[in-house]
């Protein structure tokens, strides 16, 4: 007799309906991640990481339906000379994107690029050295099964940033992306993601960083309501390495945005930042690992979400510190400011350390907007919601502060007070 | 200008009387110290003008130029022309100084129905008005007091009130944490601001601010009561004595 495995009758369900790309390089990355993902199953509430969002719907053999959202704000980063590469529903458009050809980068696409070796040595390598010690097996499921994405390869530094525009257009869309990024020793790139890009995505970045090396990540997820997304960035940092990314998160109903960093050389600095605003039925978890793996590395995690009206925000996590990563500046704050009693922030930080020579802080709070900063401002006429706005913002600018281009940051902060004026 | 009647003043979550029948009032163009020992009730009426929660009025009005301000939210009172300096500015983070002003100027001439001020004639008065109380264009940039020092606050404070043009201004213990040079500047930008048709309500423990700002009227507030009145002699004679005499004459 059999004993009822919801969690294998799930995996089950879920490969039956996809099909594996076959053929070119990439087959046996992608054999190896789908044993990955019927080793580990897919996730669980009842799974450590899983507790605080539901994984269902990013479970589910069909992606749940989002109505396409008429965006009447102006496009992110048009004043931007940049390097745009267009997805529309998941798939790489030719016609909208910019010629691939760029001084300082090569890139090419991950469903028709031929056998590029340093694509081939980090496909799925970097996710897969991801899974330990805790499973991400929509990660290994979307190296699987993957349809397109691009392989960008920074052998100086490039003049424009690359920008990966991801558009929504038909409200059933399942959008499986993976990028490979490799950072040449002493390059330095910038890569901008924005747009709501599926009904349902499911992406991949792998970023390698050698010696030296500059990676510079700017992301905004669209406003579509009803969008879900679950995202992977896995990053291997060389020594004096630079790798920093910022995220702007204005709804969408679920979004999971897992970030695994390794610092795998000496004096390898990492920031990761996010501001995420919603509303309603929006869940936003930022999951977070952050290993130190060599000496004097910095790193800096910093999460700040808004949440109204019975929104969910989660924050896990954690920074490793191993043996040898003597001379470790480890920093972490994660913060909620709930406007309402209906709204609920659930964090678990974590800092595991084995080294003895080491400075690692973190905190995380959950407050209201605060009366006296609020009497403040209305006591010199403000009025009360323009007051509350204004620290929101306030609350929000030690993230922000982590963009350092002051033309994106001024982009990003417009689609924040576009976000309070609608709520009023 | 203002006109305080009987005032009484509780606690909003606990059953605790703080103001017990205040009396005043302050003409146009003058100003008026209040002095008083520590738990008297100054803070509180200072508060309960400018409109802070937590405070219930059981009994008692006050009235801006014929204005019952009691009734008005805190950014109506601005607008109407009452100012508060806080005796302990609030520091808010990643809001620019000058943004926070520009957005408050313009906030009240539109309550007030008035053309609001352009970006750039803006810069121009706050400049020639911070040069004045000695703030530089670093500070006017940095997050609303974020950083400042103590005598930093308070200029912020006075610049704002220089900036805002109320009618009707209290000071709550500005003095405090402000050493020689930094009160004498911060009275100077006072007495700058000094009008017939401006009066002051300055809350105080010593008296040496009075040397600088020099008042029409001084009132002693105890136990949430106006106890004496009289001109500037009156803090010069707490100066010396303390409060023991007069309590114990009016008791």
């Amino acid at each position: 007799m059999s004993v009822a495995n919801p969690k294998a009758d799930t995996t089950a369900a879920r490969l039956n309906a996809l099909t594996m790309p076959t053929g070119g390089w990439s087959e046996p990355a992608r054999r190896d991640a789908l044993t990955r993902v019927q080793a580990m199953g897919l996730p669980h509430r009842r799974d450590e990481y899983w507790r605080y969002t539901t994984p269902d719907s990013l479970n589910a053999p069909e992606a749940p339906s989002a109505a396409v959202f008429d965006d009447d704000e102006a496009p992110l980063f048009s004043a931007h000379d940049r390097l745009k590469l267009v997805f529309v529903d998941g798939v790489f458009d030719p016609a909208q994107s910019d010629d691939l050809s760029h001084a300082g980068v090569e890139i090419g696409r991950l469903a028709d690029a031929s056998d590029l070796h340093w694509a081939r040595d980090l496909y799925g390598v970097l996710e897969a050295r991801g899974q330990v010690p805790v499973a991400r097996p929509l990660a290994a499921l979307n190296t699987a099964f993957a349809t397109d994405g691009v392989l960008i390869r920074a052998t100086g530094t490039p003049e424009r940033p690359v920008s990966l525009v991801y558009l929504h257009s038909d409200p059933e869309s399942d959008a499986t992306l993976h990028h490979v990024i490799r950072v040449e020793a002493g390059a330095s790139l910038t890569v901008m993601e924005h747009g709501p890009a599926a009904a349902r995505l499911n992406k991949v970045m792998e970023v390698d960083v050698a010696d030296n090396g500059a990676f510079h990540h700017i992301r905004a997820q669209g406003r579509d309501h009803e969008r879900r997304a679950v995202t992977h960035m896995f990053a291997r940092l060389g020594s004096e390495s630079v790798f920093k990314s910022f995220t702007l998160t204005v709804n969408g109903v679920l979004t999971r945005n897992e970030c695994v960093i390794e610092l795998t050389g000496d004096d390898a600095v990492a920031h990761v930042a996010g501001a995420a605003v919603g509303d309603g039925d929006f869940h936003h978890d930022d999951t977070v690992f952050i290993t130190h793996d060599a000496m004097n590395c910095e790193s800096r995690q910093v999460f700040k979400k808004v949440l109204r009206n019975g929104a969910t925000g989660v924050f896990q996590g954690k920074i490793l510190v191993k043996q040898q990563a003597q001379k470790t500046d480890g920093y972490q704050i994660s913060q909620a400011l709930l406007l309402d009693g209906d709204s609920v922030f659930l964090a678990k930080p974590e800092l595991e350390i084995y080294a003895d020579d080491v400075a690692c802080s973190h905190g995380s709070t959950t407050g209201a907007i605060d009366e006296t900063a609020l009497f403040y401002l209305r006591s010199r006429g403000v009025p009360r919601a323009d007051a509350e706005d204004l620290l929101v913002l306030s609350f929000l600018a030690e993230a922000m502060a982590e963009i350092e281009d002051p033309v994106i940051a001024s982009d990003l902060t417009t689609r924040l007070e576009g976000w309070l004026a609608r709520r009023r | 200008m203002l006109n305080i009647k009987n005032l009484h003043v509780k606690l909003e979550e606990e059953d605790k009387q703080i103001l017990k029948g205040i009396n005043l009032s302050i003409g146009a163009g003058e100003v008026h110290a209040v002095m008083g020992p520590n738990g008297s009730g100054k803070s509180t009426l200072a508060y309960v003008l400018s409109g802070r929660g937590g405070y219930e009025v059981t009994e008692g009005s006050a009235e801006l130029q014929g204005q019952d301000i009691l009734a008005m939210e805190p950014e109506e009172r601005a607008a109407a022309g009452l100012f508060q300096a806080f005796q302990y500015p609030v520091e808010i983070p990643g809001v620019g100084n000058m943004t926070f002003l520009r957005t408050a100027v313009n906030a009240q001439r539109k309550a007030r129905g008035e053309e609001e001020m352009s970006a750039g004639e803006f810069l121009k008065v706050i400049r020639a008005k911070a040069k004045d109380l000695q703030i530089d264009a670093e500070m006017l940039k940095r997050p609303v007091n974020v950083g400042f020092s103590g005598g930093e606050k308070k200029r912020n404070e006075i610049l704002q009130m220089t900036m805002l043009e109320p009618k009707m201004c209290i000071l709550d213990e500005t003095d405090s944490g402000l050493d020689v040079d930094a009160m004498r500047l911060v009275s100077d930008g006072v007495n700058a601001l000094r009008d017939a048709g401006r009066s002051f309500l300055v809350i105080t423990h010593y008296q040496r601010l009075l040397d600088h700002i020099k008042p029409d009227v001084v009132h002693i507030i105890a136990d949430g009561r106006v106890v004496k009145t009289g001109g500037p002699e009156l803090a010069l004679e707490i100066e010396h004595n303390g409060y023991a005499d007069i309590l114990a004459e009016v008791s």
